[in-house]
């Protein structure tokens, strides 16, 4: 049996219980996507005001499980402030995190917090939740207006 | 085989040998995540008995042929085989011919039948299909594609906050343009058993056919498709502790006889020629090409299987663990049980509150409990109670008291890593 506190740490249930920049549509939004599992029933829509090339502000709305909502919250966190170029290595990052064996060291430095998502590894069933909020920034960041789905 | 299988199982009656029972389900042995397995996903699917298991392996090791066709050995035992097994639902249904069962995938499968051979030749524009708001997609969505196809409208009937159908709007909503009235006879996300023989009627009453989805209602009591008078009716094998793939459809021996084929292909004609062919009798008009020879014989096995227990002995059984449950449950902070409706069947869906069923549903996992998260292939359902998913514990005929205990300490579990 895995322990279930890799999975439900701290800091994912504080953000789950209290997500950042939720819900939030920032006012100079000028990119959104949508993102629904529909088997899950998971559904976010991202907004990101992008300017110069930087993420100035970024926000979500909608409802999921702890896991997606934790993950969406930290990633508003981590991107809010940063060029946009960094958003695309940063879910690289997350979802090798997510889905590859490699011990947390060089790119945790990079990642920063996010590395609390860690523990999703264990359940792989789970990983469409932690990575839907990622993949919907990434169409919102590409003007993609299909739904997007990780299921 | 182990002492208890070797001992005949009860015959109808209340004494329902749970344990003897349990010791047919090879599966309910092992251990899932470090803790016994505790199934309680029998709505999604059941497992299946040792018996089922040895008739499909007796069948594909002494008897595997193609049906209807050859004359050698192989192919009469095989043939025998699986028109055993429909005369074993027949009679299970209570159906008054074996020509009204139509083996088919599943009850989905049924429904589409009846969808596309029945309604769509003779439904137009001013007919109306009347469902129920509680109705899994599988009887939804064939009619909305008929009612695309033909023009038809569909219209859905309210349910009450309890879950119970709201019998006052149901009866203003069939009228004389009412053509088809298709209902669950248990809703699969509520549990909620609908006054069926009501519906029928009153379909009836309107000069429509009742459609009735018993996937949820088969394997838990006794389905009696004479009483109840309907049209057509749906079950699938695999919720009936049979294999997946395989279902049956009922209709009516005149129902069928005015429905075109659902598809075509070798053993649904009697004659083929360029110009023209000819159907088949019934059933065989409806199963184009080999069945699945295998899922039918099983099927048949696990109609045996449920009959010798009793379907009494069976509901009585599965309605003492649901109330208990529904007392474990009821009686635990923070934990709401959705569908309340005063007849129930063995499916208790519910929400903890501030915890999503998909956390609800990995907890639970860890500890061997299996149980559905999610929108049950039942949105609109989902939004009428303004929810985006539920989680739901469905009983089969060989939980007990105990695998509630189990479910019940690992909602502890989920309260106490999300309070903490």
């Amino acid at each position: 049996m895995n322990d279930l506190r890799e999975l439900y740490e701290e800091v994912i249930l504080d953000h789950n219980r209290n997500p950042r920049n939720y819900p939030c549509r920032p006012e100079r939004t000028n990119r959104s996507a949508h993102g629904f599992n529909p088997v899950c029933g998971d559904e976010f829509f991202v907004h990101l005001h992008v300017d110069e090339g930087i993420i100035r502000d970024i926000g979500f709305d909608g409802a999921g499980c702890a896991i997606s909502t934790a993950s969406a919250s930290l990633m508003t966190e981590a991107l809010k402030g940063r060029p946009a170029e960094d958003a695309q290595r940063l879910f690289s990052e997350v979802h090798a995190l997510l889905t590859e064996e490699r011990q947390i060291g060089g790119p945790g430095e990079f990642l920063g917090k996010l590395t609390v998502l860690t523990g999703v590894k264990e359940y792989p069933m789970r990983v469409k939740c932690a990575t839907l909020a990622w993949h919907t920034m990434k169409a919102a960041l590409h003007g993609n207006d299909q739904t997007v789905c990780t299921e | 085989m182990n002492a208890a299988a070797d001992r005949p199982l009860q015959r109808g009656s209340n004494l329902f040998d749970v344990e003897r029972v349990r010791a047919e389900f090879p599966i309910l042995g092992q251990e899932v995540n470090g803790h016994p397995l505790v199934y309680l996903d029998n709505g999604a699917t059941s497992q299946k008995p040792r018996r089922v298991i040895d008739a499909i392996r007796g069948y594909y090791e002494s008897d595997n042929a193609n049906v209807h066709r050859g004359l050698h050995a192989l192919s009469e035992r095989a043939t025998n085989a699986c028109e055993g097994a429909r005369d074993t639902v027949r009679a299970f249904l209570n159906a008054a011919d074996r020509r009204e069962i139509v083996f088919v995938r599943g009850a989905t499968e049924g429904l589409n039948l009846v969808a596309q051979s029945w309604a769509r030749p003779r439904l137009g524009p001013g007919d109306e299909i009347v469902i129920t708001t509680m109705e899994h997609h599988s009887n939804i969505v064939p009619w909305q594609l008929v009612c695309r196809q033909t023009g038809a409208r569909l219209r859905v009937a309210p349910i009450h906050d309890s879950g119970a159908l709201d019998m006052e709007a149901f009866a203003k909503l069939v009228n004389e343009r009412t053509r088809i009235v298709a209902a669950a006879h248990v809703s699969n996300a509520l549990g909620t058993i609908n006054p069926v023989k009501e519906i029928v009627e009153a379909a009836h009453a309107a000069g429509a056919i009742a459609v009735l989805d018993g996937a949820q209602a088969a394997p838990h009591d006794t389905i009696d498709v004479r009483a109840l008078d309907c049209d057509f009716y749906v079950l699938s094998s695999h919720k009936c502790y049979g294999p997946t793939g395989t279902g049956v459809l009922y209709g009516q021996a005149t129902r069928l006889e005015e429905a075109e084929p659902y598809q075509g292909g070798g053993d649904m004609i009697r004659t083929v020629s360029f110009e023209e062919s000819t159907w088949n009798d019934l059933p065989y008009k409806f199963e184009a090409g080999t069945p699945n020879i295998a899922g039918m014989i099983g099927l048949g096995a696990a109609v045996e299987f449920m009959t010798e227990l009793g379907m009494d002995a069976i509901a009585a059984h599965e309605r003492d663990v649901l109330e208990y449950a529904t007392g474990a449950l009821d009686a635990l902070d923070g934990v709401r049980i959705v569908g309340t409706a005063r007849e129930k069947a063995g499916i208790l869906s519910f929400v903890v509150e501030g915890v999503h069923p998909h956390d609800v549903g990995t907890i639970a996992d860890q500890h061997g409990v299996a149980i559905r998260a999610g929108h049950h292939c039942a949105m609109p359902l989902m939004r009428r109670y303004g929810v985006p998913a539920l989680s739901r514990a469905s009983l089969g005929l060989y939980n007990t008291r105990a695998d509630i205990d189990a479910l019940v300490g690992s909602l502890h579990k989920v309260k106490e890593i999300f309070d903490r």
